[in-house]
């Protein structure tokens, strides 16, 4: 989503970097206090996007099984003083203590990777991500070709998606039954809907790479960027609020050791 | 005038298609020139082989007998392969799988970066382009949301960016709504008088092939006539023998001359006809 927050500003790389340390961070996380610290600047990186928190709380739907799933695991597993007790399930302040952490790391690590999705235009996460892997060339990493991937991928899911509705209906058209009958017969009415879609993918496929090679696309010997990715004073300010809060993490962590 | 093509007896037949006959063959011995600063209309009808043509012009396809040189250099030549495609940009005729990048800018610059352009003039060359297409305002938005006639009109634009000596492009406005048409004609030819850009426009619609120096017209793989448009479109007979129209104006004055009225033999455009009614109608307002 564009935007001119102060983490749109942002270069993408010190996003990504950040990112990182970030997710090492959560993971560093052993008490309560700690994870407040944590949460409080989650909370702190949302508000300055500036983007509405339903959008956030949208991105959570992807980990809501994982969020049943977790809960049902501390029904059995948990430790503790017992609160409710009924055939091989019990309800423990342990497992509930415990069920929250893991929750609220989950949700604060989608919402942050999200911060990132929503800020970054595509071309400049694949930009970032072909600088920052750019060492790994030495070790014959092709990065460019890998970032190239991305750039297409990126491009041309949007397109299948829609090809493949197109196709769906197109098949429904003919009679085609895709809503009904069991799990093998809905796999197999999916086949011709598959066919022309990877038919349709090569001629893509093909086209594009015409259309690549019009366009002077030599594999990326030689190539320069209309868009330089520069870093500013917005990411050191960043990397300055980033430094104190693990700084906090740490502290935390070493004052209230048994704070679970 | 100085040659910039020269295509020399060229034969080409696609990989999987089977058979001596000529019917096998897309291109069956085409031969031409194209000149330097000279806007080429090549007109034919479909299956006719403009778009196997078009391919070959960049190094894209090789002929499989004969020879192409652009600008002196044979296509077949793996070492000048990217001189080439620097000096003819291609614009393909289906705009949809052209587009690479996700935004329309970046779009647009992928030709640039390749060839090694210092970032500030690439973004100077794609706002240029983008105004000259009439898409400016769409700069940052993302290519899958736009129309087939503005993807056109990107695809255009990153050709143009590159400032190739030779445009050659595809049916550029088979997508584009009659106000979209002019004003892409418009850029074409903006480019050929003030750039000096070579230009060579593959086409179904006769009253733009009017515009060019010169009309080719292919049939079967091979060039049927060529010449400037007069001598081109004098030609009614052979043109609608082999499924291709004239301009309307040149038809009406065909057919009031094959119905005896003293016309001249081939106008191009409404204006010219309406001068020739004008003529006609004084004279015979003279003769009483
Ligand atoms: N990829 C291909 N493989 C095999 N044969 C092809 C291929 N592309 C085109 N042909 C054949 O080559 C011939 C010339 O096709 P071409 O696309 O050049 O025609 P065209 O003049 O551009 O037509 P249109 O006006 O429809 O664009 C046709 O008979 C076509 O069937
Ligand atoms: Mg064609």
């Amino acid at each position: 989503m564009p935007g001119k927050s102060f983490i749109h500003k942002m270069d993408a790389r010190a996003k990504i970097l950040l990112l990182i340390v970030y997710i090492v961070f959560i993971f560093l996380c052993y008490n309560f206090i700690s994870l407040a610290v944590m949460t409080a600047f989650t909370v702190l990186v949302i508000a300055l996007t500036k983007i509405s928190f339903i959008k956030y709380l949208k991105s959570l739907k992807v980990i809501l099984v994982i969020i049943i799933l977790t809960g049902i695991l501390n029904l059995f597993y948990g430790s503790g003083e017992v609160l409710w007790e009924w055939w091989m399930i019990k309800l423990t302040t342990g497992g509930i203590s415990n069920y929250f952490f893991v929750i609220i790391r989950i949700s604060i690590l989608m919402m942050v990777s999200s911060a990132l999705t929503y800020t970054t235009s595509p071309t400049d996460l694949t930009d970032a991500i072909e600088r920052l892997l750019k060492p790994l060339s030495f070790f014959h990493v092709q990065v460019h070709e890998i970032a190239m991937m991305m750039t297409i991928a990126l491009r041309f899911i949007p397109v299948l998606l829609e090809e493949t509705d197109k196709i769906m209906n197109a098949q429904k058209a003919r009679g085609a039954d895709m809503e009904s009958g069991n799990i093998f017969q809905r796999v197999k009415a999916l086949i011709p809907v598959l066919i022309p879609l990877f038919v349709s993918s090569f001629r893509r496929a093909n086209d594009l790479a015409m259309a690549m090679e019009c366009r002077c696309y030599n594999g990326g010997k030689n190539r320069t960027r209309m868009k330089i990715l520069h870093y500013s004073v917005t990411d050191l300010i960043a990397l300055v609020f980033s430094a104190v809060m693990f700084v906090g993490v740490i502290l935390c962590n070493l004052y209230f050791p048994n704070f679970v | 005038m100085e040659e910039f093509i020269e295509v020399k007896d060229v034969y080409f037949q696609y990989e999987g298609t089977e058979g001596e006959d000529s019917s096998a063959f897309a291109l069956n011995g085409v031969n031409m020139t194209i000149n330097k600063g000279e806007f080429v209309a090549i007109v034919g009808h479909n299956g006719s082989g403009k778009s196997t043509l078009a391919k070959h012009f960049n190094s894209i396809y090789l002929p499989t007998t004969g020879d192409i040189f652009v600008d002196g250099i044979n296509t077949k030549d793996d070492d000048r392969l990217f001189e080439i495609r620097k000096k003819v940009g291609l614009v393909l005729q289906n705009p949809d799988n052209q587009i690479v990048a996700g935004i329309v800018e970046e779009d647009v610059a992928f030709g640039c970066e390749n060839i090694g352009i210092p970032s500030k003039e690439i973004r100077i060359r794609v706002d240029n382009a983008l105004k000259a297409v009439d898409m400016y305002d769409y700069r940052t938005h993302s290519p899958d949301k736009l129309s087939g006639g503005q993807k056109q009109r990107i695809a255009i634009a990153g050709i143009i960016a590159m400032e190739p000596e030779c445009i050659v492009l595809d049916e550029p406005t088979a997508m584009l709504d009659p106000q979209g048409r002019d004003e892409v004609i418009h850029t074409i030819t903006e480019l050929n008088r003030n750039m000096g850009i070579t230009i060579i426009l593959i086409t179904h619609y006769m009253e733009e092939a009017v515009l060019a120096d010169r009309v080719i017209v292919m049939d079967s793989g091979n060039v049927l006539t060529s010449g400037t448009p007069k001598e081109v479109f004098a030609q009614v007979e052979l043109l609608k023998q082999r499924r291709l129209d004239v301009p309307q104006a040149t038809e009406l004055i065909y057919k009031l001359a094959g119905c005896g009225f003293e016309l001249p033999k081939c106008v191009l455009n409404e204006e010219e006809c309406v001068q020739a009614l004008i003529k006609y109608c004084s004279l015979q307002k003279k003769n009483g």
